[in-house]
């Protein structure tokens, strides 16, 4: 049981009367790597959403880390030990990528003066060059401000954060969707890092090719439920597409009125 | 590590194109007024060739006007530690309206726990209160005056951060209790004659003193603390700040009694350097020191500027006063063309930072 680090039982949100998300059942292995895929409006993000604390669901129950959980808010989850990246970046503008880096878990000295402890900063940057070396991502030069980096940059640097505070799960949505190719691989070498490490990841992303490179298992939604779960080595692109334009579904996940 | 100074991953780091410190633009602009002010007094016909900067008819020893100088950074010295408070609020991404009308009040209080028993051998004619309060060590005032700012600053704080009003509303009801306060404590009466000890606090050029202790002092607390950390993330990413932890509510609290407890050091100089309170005083000083933050490179918007900008701000106001009335520049005319000189810094700032993020 201690090798199971995410379980949801029935998951489930209505928007009104939009049934975003249907009793999701969901396990996730310590160091597994899954993606979820699925088309737009699927529930994917629902999906998230829930896990991270963002909303509040319906129905159902989240059992992190052997707990049961209920997060009221994103910092809640955090805390818990759930790091998500968003698509809306969670990054200060005016501050450069250490500070970003370790913004909120600054490295200080003389902390007996509370607030006013002074900062690290020569450890600060040492740490951030280190992280950003071991996941390969590339950056002119870290004491720029985040306002002056490319979209690319951003991400990377809000992945590597990410990254380097060894969370017990990392969630992903869509972190590679406005990237050009070279940022991607970065983005997609910073995951396989995640993946060495043995940190487990729930990856939603739209790109079969990165998809079937990163992880282990593939689970696919359709109109708010789970049709499909499909193993890596068991599969192809063509099967998976099956399962997301609702051509298959699998015969345990087939619920009546739902094909 | 030295290695990784010019970029990692493999990427070229040209430090020729390192982004040039705004503060530079800001005392380049300081030169460039005080050389326009020394220009303007060789070409203006009744200026008789005066020097704005140098000592031209050998009244000092050194080469400049030392008289003027003086004048200039007394001057600016009690808003400027204003200032330096109400710089860490913008950088937050609030405002503080309180901080003129707070000097006042903070003048009044602190006054009547500063007076002398005997003016010449007889009693006080402007005794706030009885025997009691006559006579008290110096610490006494200064403590009562730092403890009201941090009262009125807490409730600032507190009110922006709980119930989310805007720090302009917030600030704005503050400003009016302050001035009411101020009004009501002696009922309009001033309140003068302090002891001895309180009246070195601001004598002199004592307040340029202070100004430039607690312009080092925030300083440090901005650049190497992490409060200054937190404080320039608030401003520049409020989410992002709340989502890696940060306590943001409990921040703002401290951000605004910080400020409002420099306001009242600014009360307790201003009161000692003028030996008297009036409930009247620190006129236009919250405007005066968003303006020098602002002229100083500080962003309304939050999440930039420094305490070097705001020290170089306050000396440009400075300069641009003095120099007004150098030219013998009528009064009317001078607050209207500082009105035009805030808009202008503004809008300079702007079009740099446009030009810089259209460059990059």
């Amino acid at each position: 049981m201690s090798d199971i680090i995410l379980e949801t039982r029935d998951l489930t949100k209505h928007y009104g009367g939009v049934h975003a998300l249907e009793g999701a059942n969901f396990v996730l292995r310590n160091g597994e790597h899954v993606a979820i895929m699925g088309d737009n409006g699927a529930g994917k993000s629902t999906f998230v959403r829930q896990i991270t604390g963002v909303e509040q669901r319906t129905r159902g129950e989240i059992i992190f880390d052997g707990k049961p959980v209920n997060f009221s808010g994103p910092l809640d989850a955090r805390e818990a030990g759930i790091e998500a990246v968003f698509q809306t970046l969670a990054l200060a503008d005016h501050l450069d990528v250490p500070d970003n880096l370790f913004l909120g878990r600054e490295k200080t000295k003389f902390d007996w003066l509370g607030p006013f402890r002074l900062l690290d900063y020569k450890a600060m940057r040492e740490d951030t060059l280190a992280a950003l070396e071991k996941t390969g991502v590339k950056i002119p030069n870290i004491r720029n401000t985040i306002q002056n980096m490319s979209g690319g940059q951003r991400q990377c640097v809000a992945i590597a954060r990410t990254a380097s505070f060894h969370s017990k799960l990392t969630i992903m949505d869509e972190p590679t969707a406005a990237l050009g190719v070279q940022e991607t691989a970065q983005v997609e070498n910073i995951i396989r890092t995640l993946k060495d490490q043995g940190e487990p990841l729930v990856l939603i992303s739209h790109n079969m090719r990165q998809v079937m490179d990163l992880v282990d298992r593939i689970i696919v939604f359709r109109r708010g439920r789970i049709v499909a779960n499909l193993n890596k080595n068991e599969t192809d692109g063509q099967d998976v597409v099956a399962y997301i334009t609702g051509a298959k579904t699998q015969p345990e996940y087939d619920v009546e009125g739902v094909a | 590590m030295a290695d990784h100074a010019d970029g990692i991953g493999g990427l070229k780091y040209d430090r020729s194109k390192r982004a040039w410190p705004n503060e530079m633009n800001i005392f380049i602009a300081l030169v460039l007024i005080v050389a326009v002010f020394e220009a303007l007094g060789q070409i203006l016909p009744y200026m008789d060739g005066q020097s704005f900067l140098f000592d031209t008819n050998d009244r000092f020893d050194t080469i400049f006007n030392e008289a003027r100088l003086r004048i200039i950074i007394l001057q600016v010295a009690i808003i400027g530690i204003i200032s330096l408070g109400v710089t860490q609020v913008i950088i937050s991404g609030g405002i503080d309206l309180s901080s003129g009308p707070l000097t006042a009040a903070t003048a009044m209080i602190v006054m009547s726990f500063a007076q002398t028993e005997l003016v010449n051998g007889n009693p006080n004619p402007a005794a706030v209160f009885g025997p009691w309060a006559m006579d008290l060590p110096v610490i006494v005032p200064v403590i009562v005056g730092l403890c009201f700012g941090a009262f009125i600053g807490s409730i600032n704080g507190s009110l922006i951060a709980f119930t989310r009003i805007p720090p302009f509303i917030a600030t704005l009801g503050m400003f009016l209790i302050c001035r009411g306060i101020a009004q009501w404590w002696t009922r309009g009466q001033p309140v003068s004659f302090p002891t001895e000890g309180y009246a070195w606090l601001g004598s002199g050029m004592m307040p340029v003193i202070w100004f430039v202790l607690l312009a080092i002092l925030c300083h440090v607390l901005l650049r190497y603390t992490v409060y200054g950390k937190h404080t320039y993330a608030i401003g520049s990413n409020e989410d992002a700040a709340r989502m890696s932890g940060i306590n943001v509510k409990r921040h703002k609290v401290m951000v605004y009694m910080i400020a409002s407890m420099l306001a009242a050091f600014a009360a307790i100089v201003l009161s000692s350097k003028n030996l008297t309170a009036q409930s009247g005083m620190g006129l236009f000083y919250e405007l005066y020191a968003i303006a020098m933050a602002v002229i100083g490179g500080v962003s309304l918007q939050g999440g930039r500027g420094s305490i070097i900008g705001t020290v170089l701000g306050a000396m440009v106001f400075g300069v641009i006063q003095s120099g007004f009335t150098y030219v013998k520049l009528d009064a009317y005319f001078q607050i209207m063309a500082m009105g035009f000189i805030i808009i202008s810094a503004v809008v300079l700032d702007q079009w740099r930072q446009q030009r810089a993020a259209s460059r990059s």
